[in-house]
């Protein structure tokens, strides 16, 4: 290692600081910039000549010029390892409880703790022997986190391919003690813990291929499963105004979804959402596992009152603990709200450092850097050939609520589905407030493509009839159009739509969206007889409180089946033939 | 020991610059012009130009004026010795008492560790019920007032102040009418609220600059009261105009803008100051009502458009009243499932009826045929306008949801409204079906 480089501050300009330097400096590298007895993280981001300009992850209130720089060559990185699982850490991988142990209310600038405790015990049991040859990524051996083997691997950095040296025998080991020694070919030798670090910024790339998405991501929101699916290692993205609901769309779906670890990026937005997943989760349970949510969630919180540059790195920290689980061959979520926000601390940042900007004022790569991180999910086969995926939603909050904005049309020429949140839909508290007129998916559902297509068939041709009666008036249209229209209306009020505040509705497992949908689309193939429009719009309005009663029943129920038949014999009345016969 | 410099060399806007040695980032220092005396706060240093926003403007401020460096952050007194008193932007006395100086805090300090926060579950009763049955306000929320100027966002704001069950009250006033200001004391002092009010008032005519620090001033006074176990309600009136502020300033440091001139952090130096609403574990609150006019209505603009992604929901005032549409508070649902059992199907079934309404009244203006359906629609919204959204009303929550029951059963059969049989069964007004 060559000697301690320093540097002196020049320029301050807000969370920007310029550092004149005599030896070299490493784009990208970390820096602590010391003011009194406090230290700042800061990283560098741009080198002219002698000069290197820097971004401080904290307050820089009262630093001077003159201040003195010490540069670490390090690139910004994250702790790997066990212990990561029902954490919740800063943007910069700080975990909040512990800060909060220390310095109280408030999050003093400069006190930075290890993510993982280096003295936490794990039992760890070896799965190479001496003499095996391995490379970086594959597994050396594992030890019980939560309720999964949580895989300790070599090291991500090394290349080539590596013998084992030694290997510890089952036992238990804190995180200073090596587990493994390995030796290349040039005889050059390394130790392996049971956690490793790695640039956060840097895909981890240990997998033998990336392969096509196909199997769906089970949400449990039947708008998103039904019609818009997501796939696991997809990317969607949900745009939306502020007050269209994309944060409790992303709170369900961080509680629902059926993927093994969710890790959640709540990036430069409030901190009273995140402290209620903080709060809830423990108690809340998982039903695939029995065991409370927090234990297969990360959170990482960088709400919008803590520092901006810390903000653009939260992503980053997030999606680099999501791959790390991805190599264990587990499914995991990231949801990230949002990134407009991220996209705004890079503009910040831009603009102090007098960039030439871009389209409102954001940097030009902006889309390069949308498009990296969006291309940091994905399916991978692993070297054993388990399959493992990180999966990526992304809430964008576009200024104005307006779609054509640079970050939501860079977003959506990345992403693999859209789930576009409209304000009329919200305003009239049709929830969740996903358009089906707008969004779009080029994933697979797991129900069947004819009824999928009967379903957005219905939602345009009842907009269309909708959109002719504003012109020519309910009565200048026909009986039959009218009951088209009352069709979709009825599809959307009791399928779409989701009572998050209803313990049943609020998640439907696939199976019972495959029932239900296929009940609901003989519904909308078939004909009725209706004496004039009062008359049906009676009909679908009783059918509807009926089918609502029946969405908060217990899936299998007795109260179910009672509820079915009573929609039967409404339906009977009115129905005089299915055209097609589709569900059993 | 202070320094002092003089060499000012550029003046520019608010902004001045002076050429100074180890000055602290944000630091404040005393500008002795011939108009008198000034703060002023380093917002840039660039070796050895240091540049300084004016809190009470550049006018009449030579190059050889004398710049002394305080060498500490803006700082304000804090404590009980403030209730009752009136202060300018920058905490100079506008009542006749004395100056203060004890218990000085430092404003704008850093923000709470999402960890120590705990989910807001106290509901603040305002007794109007477009507030209390539709968007109910919760301790700790922050939530702007939506409007566009005229309307009366202040007289609704004073109301609310006073009925709601806080233990005190500060009042940051931006760019307020000198009018709005006595209208604030003179309420204030009427309904003897005013001794546990603080006033931070930054008046139209005073300099723009000082209008930047009433929301931190205000808002770190609110802090040490918080901390000490107080409910703290914070008023602040008009956020635009704070917004406004910063612009001037932005493009007088030659920062590229974003939207519509406004910098390209508007949104982080919002949520700075928003994110201060807090409910501490094992301490006090601070509740934030804002008032932020939107220019031209237009709800896309910059300034409501950032606010609304800070904060959690918004009362959108139009016309008098607040409309339900638009109008939004995030933290209901924290609440509303433990007043009443029928609060929720009462908020959810009347505003969807009420959507319906307001496309019957479209289809009625545009001259088609009233549906028997149409005609019930419009005779609900009639009902609902009169008897629940005037902010005439003023009644408790559980009455108010007894009058939504007894105004749908007035209009409408139970199936038309689509509630759940269950609740059909233990609330609809028996004496009409």
């Amino acid at each position: 290692m060559s000697e301690k480089r320093f540097g002196f501050v020049t320029r301050i300009n807000s969370n920007i600081v310029a550092v004149s330097f005599d030896s070299f400096v490493v784009q990208n590298e970390v820096a602590y910039i010391s003011t009194g007895s406090q230290r700042l993280k800061a990283e560098v981001i741009r080198v002219r000549g002698k000069s290197a300009e820097m971004q401080v992850y904290e307050n820089t209130s009262g630093l001077k010029v003159g201040d003195k720089v010490e540069f670490t060559e390090e690139l910004l990185s994250v702790e790997l390892g066990p212990g990561l699982l029902g954490q919740i850490f800063d943007g910069l991988q700080n975990p909040l409880p512990q800060l909060a142990k220390e310095c109280g209310f408030f999050l003093k600038r400069g006190v930075y703790l290890k993510a993982l405790p280096d003295e936490s015990v794990w039992e760890f049991f070896p799965l190479v022997k001496p003499g095996d040859k391995i490379r970086a990524g594959e597994r050396l051996g594992f030890v019980h986190e939560k309720i999964f083997k949580h895989y300790i691997f070599a090291p991500f950095n090394l290349s080539g391919s590596w013998e084992v040296v030694n290997i510890s025998p089952k036992g238990n080991y804190n995180l200073k003690q090596p587990v493994a020694r390995l030796k290349n070919s040039d005889a050059e030798e390394i130790d392996a813990f049971l956690c490793q670090n790695w640039p956060v910024k840097i895909p981890i790339q240990a997998y033998s291929e990336k392969i096509k998405p196909k199997e769906p991501l089970v949400t449990k929101m039947r708008l998103i499963d039904s019609l818009f699916p997501v796939a696991r290692g997809g990317t969607y993205c949900i745009p939306g105004p502020f007050g269209a609901g994309k944060t409790v769309l992303q709170q369900l779906t961080s509680r629902h979804a059926e993927v093994d670890v969710v890790i959640i990026a709540a990036c430069g937005e409030r901190a009273g959402e995140v402290v209620e997943t903080l709060r809830t989760f423990p108690e809340l349970m998982d039903p695939r596992s029995n065991k409370p949510l927090i234990d297969r969630t990360i959170i990482i919180c960088n709400t919008s009152s803590m520092p901006v540059a810390a903000r653009e790195s939260s992503v980053y920290t997030a999606v680099t603990l999501a791959e790390y689980y991805r190599q264990m061959g587990l499914h995991v979520l990231l949801l990230a709200d949002s990134t407009s926000r991220w996209a705004q601390a890079m503009r910040e940042m831009s603009g102090r450092l007098e960039e030439i900007p871009g389209e409102e004022a954001f940097p030009a790569y902006l889309e390069s850097r949308i498009a990296a991180f969006y291309e940091r999910a994905g399916l991978v086969r692993l070297y054993d050939n388990s399959i493992g995926s990180v999966t990526i939603g992304g809430a964008v909050s576009p200024a104005g609520g307006n779609f054509e904005e640079p970050v939501t049309q860079a977003t959506l020429k990345v992403v693999g589905a859209f789930h576009g949140l409209s304000r009329e839909r919200s305003d009239a508290r049709r929830y969740p407030a996903i358009d089906p007129l707008i969004s779009w998916s080029k994933y697979k559902s797991f129900v069947e493509e004819k009824i999928m297509r009967k379903g957005h068939e219905i939602l345009h041709k009842s907009n269309g009839i909708l959109q002719m009666m504003k012109v020519i008036g309910e009565e200048g249209i026909s009986l039959l159009d009218y009951v088209e229209y009352l069709k979709g209306e009825f599809f959307d009020f009791v399928y779409l739509q989701q009572n998050a505040f209803d313990l049943v509705d609020e998640s439907t497992p696939a199976e019972r969206q495959q029932y239900v949908f296929g009940f609901i689309h003989a519904i909308l193939d078939s004909d009725f007889s209706f004496k004039d429009k009062p008359d049906a719009l009676h009909f679908f309005q009783q059918l509807r409180q009926l089918f609502r009663g029946w969405n908060s029943t217990a899936w299998q129920s007795e109260e179910f089946y009672k509820t079915e038949a009573e929609i039967n014999t409404a339906l009977k009345e009115k129905q005089i033939k299915q055209k097609e016969k589709t569900h059993a | 020991m202070h320094k002092v410099y003089t060499s000012i060399i550029q003046i520019a806007g608010d902004v001045i610059t002076v050429e100074a040695d180890g000055i602290g980032y944000l630091e404040i220092a005393e500008i002795s012009s011939r108009r008198g005396k000034s703060l002023a706060q380093v917002i840039r240093i660039d070796e050895k130009k240091v540049s300084l926003q004016v809190f009470a403007g550049s006018k009449g401020v030579s190059t050889g004026d004398k710049v002394r460096f305080l060498g500490h952050a803006m700082r304000v007194s804090s404590g009980e010795n403030l209730l009752g008193r009136i202060f300018n932007g920058s905490g100079v006395p506008l009542d006749r008492g004395p100056e203060l100086t004890q218990d000085m805090i430092e404003i704008a300090g850093p923000p709470v560790n999402p960890a120590k926060r705990i989910i807001p579950h106290k509901m603040i009763r305002t007794g109007i019920p477009m507030i209390d049955v539709f968007n109910s306000l919760v301790e700790s929320q922050k939530l702007p007032i939506f409007s566009i100027a005229g309307e009366p966002y202040n007289e609704l704001m004073a109301r609310i102040a006073i009925q709601a069950e806080v233990d005190i009250i500060i009042l940051g006033g931006m760019g307020l009418k000198y009018d709005d200001y006595l209208f604030f004391r003179d309420t204030l002092e009427e309904q003897g609220a005013l001794s546990r009010s603080i006033l931070f008032i930054h008046t139209a005519s005073d300099p723009v600059v000082e209008c930047l620090l009433v929301p931190d001033i205000s808002l770190a006074v609110a802090e040490q009261f918080a901390l000490q176990g107080k409910r703290v309600l914070v008023l602040l009136t008009d956020m635009t105009n704070f917004c406004d502020a910063l612009k001037e300033i932005s493009i007088t440091m030659e920062q590229v803008p974003s939207n519509r001139g406004y910098p390209g952090d508007l949104y982080s130096q919002l949520a700075a100051r928003y994110e201060k609403a807090v409910d501490f574990e094992g301490a006090g609150s601070i509740t934030i009502l804002a008032a932020t006019t939107m220019p031209g209505d237009d709800v896309t603009h910059p300034v409501p458009d950032n606010t609304g992604y800070i904060t959690e929901g918004q009362f959108y005032l139009k016309n008098g009243v607040i409309e339900p549409f638009g109008s939004l508070s995030r933290l209901k649902q924290q609440v509303n499932g433990k007043t009443r059992d029928d609060h929720r199907t009462i908020m959810d079934t009347m505003i969807q009826l009420f959507a319906s309404y307001r496309q019957s009244v479209e289809k009625q203006a545009m001259g088609f045929q009233m549906s028997e359906w149409d005609k019930k629609l419009l005779r609900y919204g009639v009902l609902f306008e009169e008897k629940i959204m005037s902010l005439k009303v003023n009644i408790a929550l559980e009455k108010a949801l007894d009058l939504g029951w007894q105004i749908l059963a007035e209009c409408f059969s139970p199936e038309e409204t689509g509630i759940k049989k269950s609740m059909i069964e233990k609330y609809w007004p028996q004496n009409r079906q």
